[in-house]
């Protein structure tokens, strides 16, 4: 199966990129954009992992290696069942 | 004191870092690579700054699964003297062998500059050559220094005093101005609680001789070698 994941600095943690981006945008005009949180995306493609080990097996994957946990959280979704 | 240096693909201080053990503070010295498995019996390992795997996914958060940082963590944990400059302190934090985790620097500059460094703790292996408040001029030359610790931990760590350099003034104040990262509590070098691990952003070995503007960084390098 194919999973995305999404790892972003946590909501409590200064992201200056997504502040100059941010800027950026309201310089260009675009004064309804609130806030900006940039992030990273992976997407992994798994062999036989059933939807229940997929849900343990991600947020393992997450927390060991793709996210610092002191500093970043992740969410993540199935894209395609294999 | 046997030194030894690991070198990862993309660190690039390791070269500068031999050059001021051997060279100039004239004490045995190798390269250790990360493939290996051996320390060598190496009294104290040092993780030299760079962009060791070309700083991919997080600054040292790869290194961290190189077969020889398993052996250095075990070294660790037995006792042994362990420092980790800029990449290296990245590395240690990413291992958890220090608290906290590095961010991108407040105003998203890539920073390579001299800086003045208020030495805190002088009762460790690393600093006892130096006095408590105490000034060095020592270089730093990094993007992700921004150092952070979730509260209950910056806590922690105040109250054990093992914040080792803050970045100030060179009369050493503390202001929003000379904390040119945005680091938590100024915070530029750090020391585990048993007090053999130590980590820091600015380069000692690139202030070790007079020629490079400053010789401030062997109070540091030089506080190992005592009892050796």
């Amino acid at each position: 199966m194919k999973v995305r994941i999404l790892v972003s600095l946590k909501e409590s943690i200064l992201d200056p990129q997504g502040q100059t981006v941010k800027n950026a945008l309201l310089t260009l005009g675009y004064d309804k954009v609130r806030d900006v949180r940039q992030g990273k995306v992976f997407e992994l493609d798994l062999e036989g992992v059933t939807e229940e080990e997929a849900k343990g097996l991600v947020p393992l994957i997450c927390d060991r290696v793709l996210a610092n946990p002191i500093i970043e959280e992740f969410n993540w979704q199935i894209l395609k069942e294999s | 004191m046997k030194f030894g240096v690991v070198v990862f693909p993309g660190s690039n201080c390791d070269r500068d870092t031999y050059y001021a053990l051997k060279d100039v503070l004239r004490q045995p010295t190798l390269f250790l690579w990360h493939k290996d498995h051996d320390l060598k019996k190496v009294d104290c390992v040092v993780l030299p700054g760079g962009f060791s795997y070309g700083d991919y996914l997080r600054a040292g958060a790869i290194a961290r699964f190189s077969p020889l940082m398993q052996e250095v963590a075990e070294f660790a944990v037995r006792g042994g003297l362990v420092l980790g400059i800029c990449n290296g302190f990245q590395v240690l934090t990413e291992l958890g062998l220090l608290p906290g985790a590095m961010l991108r620097n407040k105003n998203l500059k890539f920073l390579c500059q001299f800086v003045n460094l208020r030495l805190e703790n002088t009762d460790t292996a690393f600093t006892r050559n130096g006095t408590a408040g105490q000034v060095l001029r020592i270089p730093i030359a990094h993007f992700d220094g921004n150092y952070y610790a979730p509260p209950e931990t910056l806590k922690d760590i105040e109250s054990h005093n093992q914040v080792l350099l803050r970045y100030s003034t060179p009369e050493g104040e503390l202001t929003a101005e000379a904390n040119v990262n945005g680091s938590l509590n100024s915070i530029a070098g750090l020391i585990n609680k048993r007090g053999n691990v130590m980590g820091m952003m600015p380069h000692p070995e690139r202030a070790s001789e007079d020629l490079f503007g400053s010789r401030d960084g062997r109070v540091i390098l030089e506080s190992l070698l005592k009892g050796f």
